[in-house]
């Protein structure tokens, strides 16, 4: 049986259209050997078969839900998910990964994108959220095209801290090839142990953004406030990437003065997966809200006075806007937007803030418990949240296969991103680490040395 | 719809003040974008205008347009009020929805209001 819906006769009016005689003219410049090629496949298998292949495949992966013990982080974050959101966001009208192209009469799936825009804004201390990018890094790029826009293009430098996730600062320099924008601040000899205030002094006249993550990529945590006015008062404009469980314990960015906070979505109920399909969030001050690229659901009162929502501010959008627009980069996430939103929603602001401080408290107990090792050491003296920098007595790549041998996925290797860090694993401590957890790494760590 | 005679026309729906060296948009213009949310000038005091550049960004509820310049010349000053008040586009086009004042203005290629009502009823057939 096939599927193709025309008809022979449909077909051959479409190949006159184009003056083709047929079909086998449309391919001819692909070469007849290449249009069919033999595959070398084995015989086919029976669907009970190939399910038992795959189930086999798949007992090679080592998870964290009862393999592996997992001290890893750098960006994706092994947080409990309540079995509510998987339950809500399978019903059949939230099942679609997109923002409706004919939006107003899905007024539930509107409602959800506010709401999960309503939350957002509350979190980062923002005035307003679009309804969500690819993930954090692209979100992180977002906030360049959207500072490029602001200026008109007539500035065209972006300070950004060594201390920014090294694949965010790889996504950037990937969105901004072409436009002629140089990404200062972020090289090889950049110095880690300074604070904020030392990217300060590169920032001028011809700055556009400042980009900052916030806790860094080390874990610490910084007040932004007074790089943020320094920032100002050469007129850029400030980014600050922020981990959203961090938020539901810290200061917000947007307290701090923020003029765009970005982040990764995926520690609010999202799965770690293999890297994604994640969630980029992106707020800002309501005086930049036309620059903003992606949706964003408004709500209303309908023609008869009830409470309704749309689509709103469309025509900064590329549908509209075409190559004028700020981006023509849109977002299938809304599923994931509603994840988080539904996240947030059932933990609440009191949750929130246990989950983070969970984190926190037990992020101290491993950081503390680890320096008593001898060889081991922190490495940053600053406050941190629920990531730390340990300095090993060897190589972080063989301290974490030892660690592998018990079961216990290490941190994160810092030589991959920053030579002088060869040493220096980064290790992430959620409310999924029990304190038996934490002993079990401290005990395997105190063996290493005596080997 | 209005078309004060004392003005001149552009293809694009801009208009040109030669007494005064004012430019903003037409009523037909602003009628055919409907409500204005968003103005964003793109000249500063002191540019040399060059006539049929982008001037401004202008996005209503439904559509979004560039404006260009009526004429050309040099930039005495630009209403930026109007990104506050985007609206005043709709409700006064030609007085306090001036976009942009140029000095030693020179229109190209402009209509007279006879003309410009005329093009503009074509359009709306």
């Amino acid at each position: 049986m096939t599927y193709i819906p025309h008809s022979p006769k449909e077909r051959d009016a479409m190949l006159a259209t184009i003056g083709v005689k047929s079909l086998e003219d449309l391919f001819k410049d692909i070469p007849a050997k290449h249009r069919f090629p033999n595959l070398d496949l084995p015989p086919a298998l029976t669907e009970m078969e190939a399910a038992a292949e795959l189930a086999e495949l798949a007992e090679s992966n080592e998870n964290v839900h009862g393999d592996l013990i997992s001290f890893l982080g750098a960006g994706a974050y092994n947080h409990y998910i309540p079995a509510v959101i998987n339950h809500i966001i399978s019903r059949g009208e939230f099942y679609t990964a997109y923002t409706p192209y004919q939006p107003e009469i899905s007024q539930g799936t509107l409602q959800a994108a506010f709401e999960y825009q309503s939350l957002i804004s509350a979190l980062t201390g923002m005035d307003v959220s679009n309804a969500s990018h690819y993930d954090g890094a692209t979100a992180a790029a977002e906030a360049v095209n959207m500072a490029y826009a602001q200026f008109r293009g007539k500035r065209k430098k972006v300070v950004i801290s060594p201390t920014v996730h090294p694949q965010y600062r790889a996504v950037i320099r990937t969105y901004t090839q072409g436009m002629s924008v140089e990404v200062a601040g972020d090289n090889a000899e950049a110095n880690l142990e300074s604070g904020p205030e030392a990217l300060a002094s590169l920032v001028d006249e011809n700055t556009m953004l400042v980009i900052v993550q916030y806790p860094d990529f080390f874990g610490r945590v910084y007040d932004y406030a007074a790089l943020i006015e320094s920032a100002h008062s050469k007129g850029a404009l400030v980014c600050v990437v922020a981990n959203p469980t961090a938020l539901g314990l810290f200061k917000t960015p947007g307290a701090m003065g923020a003029d765009i906070v970005v982040g990764e979505g995926q520690p609010l109920g999202i799965p770690m997966w293999f890297g994604g399909p994640w969630l980029g969030f992106f707020t800002t001050k309501k005086a930049f809200v036309h620059k903003m690229a992606g949706r964003l659901v408004g709500e209303t009162v309908d023609s008869r006075g009830q409470r309704a929502y749309v689509l709103t501010l469309t025509s900064r959008e590329q549908h509209i806007k075409r190559e004028r627009a700020t981006s023509n980069i849109c977002t299938n996430q809304g599923l994931l937007a509603l994840a988080s939103a539904v996240y947030m929603s059932v933990l609440g602001k009191n949750g929130m803030k246990q989950v983070a401080e969970l984190c926190y408290h037990k992020a101290h107990y491993a950081a503390e418990q680890l320096s008593k090792i001898e060889g081991y050491g922190m490495c940053f003296p600053e406050p941190f949240f629920h990531e730390f920098v340990l300095c090993c007595p060897k190589p972080a790549s063989e301290v974490n296969a030892h660690l592998l041998e018990h079961g216990i996925l290490g941190g994160y290797d810092l030589g991959q991103d920053y030579p002088a860090l060869k040493n220096h694993l980064l290790i992430a401590v959620t409310e999924m680490n029990s304190r038996e957890d934490i002993d079990t790494l401290v005990d395997a760590l105190s063996e290493v040395d005596h080997e | 719809m209005n078309t004060p005679a004392n003005l001149k026309y552009t293809k694009s729906d801009e208009w040109f003040d030669s007494a005064s060296g004012a430019m903003g948009i037409t009523d037909y213009a602003q009628s055919q974008l409907s409500d204005i949310v968003f103005v964003e000038i793109l000249v500063e005091v002191g540019d040399t205008l060059e006539a049929g550049k982008a001037i401004a960004s202008v996005e209503s509820v439904k559509a979004s347009a560039e404006i260009y310049a009526s004429a050309s010349g040099k930039v005495t000053a630009v209403n930026s009020g109007l990104s506050d008040k985007p609206e005043t586009l709709n409700s006064d086009p030609f007085g306090a929805g001036w976009m942009v004042k140029v000095e030693g203005g020179k229109a190209a290629d402009t209509m007279d209001a006879a003309a410009y009502e005329k093009y503009c009823a074509e359009r709306t057939h």
